[in-house]
């Protein structure tokens, strides 16, 4: 069983270095892209698990280490 | 008085710090590995600069969970003294026991190079013989080092005078241009509520020697000693 998990900054909180890729992206001249925000992505492989309980476990890794609450939020998917 | 100095796999500045306090002040102290867990033999304990666990995941996420920062933890919370300098900023705010967290500096470019920071409060162990307005000359040397805080955070750091640091000109003046990283309200170093516990990015061990042409950072490590020699 596979979990997903991205971690990206909060709105508010200000991102370097998506700036500086949205700058390299008008640069090259693309045009409509507003802004970028860039993340981590982890993937993770799990023992086979109720779904919930494997929804619990990567809730609590993720709160406890991968994101840092201050500046970040997660999302994920199990599969 | 005895100090001692945290190594983490990947610190790098717990040579410097040992020594200042072993040759230059004469001081007992010792290095201590991050697998330990009793500290109650020291008055202070002090987190190191470096790249703990390669500053993978973010800057001091993973030695956060050293099984010595328990008792960090522990020791912290008696209001014994602890300093985190660079790296051991960003852990002791991993830890959660200073409120905060880094960004990557807004130039995205790891800086090293002196600074100048003012003294913001001396009611803390770790200025109480600086006068507050002091320009203090240190250097950098981070990639994540721009402060940041939520609002409800800032507004508790300045209600109670925990900003202890901010970057400045050489003449004490607050600018854009000397805080390098970005950090925000100019933040360089803070302490918790309590006191007992202070964060700075700047290096106080690496100007702590005549020979060195600068001895700013002894301003520091001179109010920790008389504190905790009149504690005793």
């Amino acid at each position: 069983m596979k979990a997903k998990v991205f971690v990206t900054f909060k709105e508010g909180v200000l991102d370097p270095q998506g700036k500086t890729i949205k700058n390299a992206i008008v640069s090259l001249g693309y045009e409509g892209v507003e802004d970028v925000r860039q993340g981590k992505y982890f993937e993770m492989t799990l023992d086979t698990l109720p779904k919930e309980k494997a929804e619990n476990l990567i809730k609590e890794i993720a709160e406890k280490i991968l994101a840092n609450p201050i500046i970040e939020q997660f999302q994920y998917h199990i599969e | 008085m005895k100090f001692g100095v945290v190594v983490f796999p990947g610190s790098n500045c717990d040579h410097d710090t040992y020594y200042v306090l072993k040759e230059v002040y004469k001081l007992d102290v010792d290095y201590i590995w991050h697998k330990q867990t009793t500290l109650s033999s020291y008055d202070c304990i002090i987190l190191p600069g470096g790249f703990s666990y390669g500053d993978y995941l973010r800057s001091g996420a993973i030695a956060r969970f050293s099984p010595v920062m328990q008792a960090v933890i522990n020791f912290a919370h008696q209001g014994r003294l602890v300093l985190g300098i660079c790296n051991g900023f960003q852990v002791l705010m991993e830890a959660g026991l200073l409120p905060g967290a880094m960004l990557r500096n807004k130039t995205l470019k790891f800086i090293c190079q002196d600074v100048h920071i003012r003294v913001e409060d001396k009611q803390t162990p770790f200025t109480t013989l600086c006068r507050e307005g002091e320009v203090l000359r240190l250097p950098i040397a981070h990639k994540d080092g721009n402060y940041f805080a939520d609002a409800k955070m800032m507004k508790e750091l300045k209600k109670n005078h925990q900003i202890i640091f901010r970057y400045c000109t050489p003449e004490g003046t607050l600018t854009e241009e000397a805080n390098l990283n970005g950090s925000l309200d100019y933040v360089a170093g803070i302490c918790n509520r309590e006191r007992n516990v202070l964060g700075l990015m700047p290096h106080p061990e690496r100007y702590a020697e005549s020979i060195l042409g600068n001895e700013d950072g002894k301003r520091i490590f001179d109010s920790i000693i008389t504190y905790l020699s009149k504690e005793k």
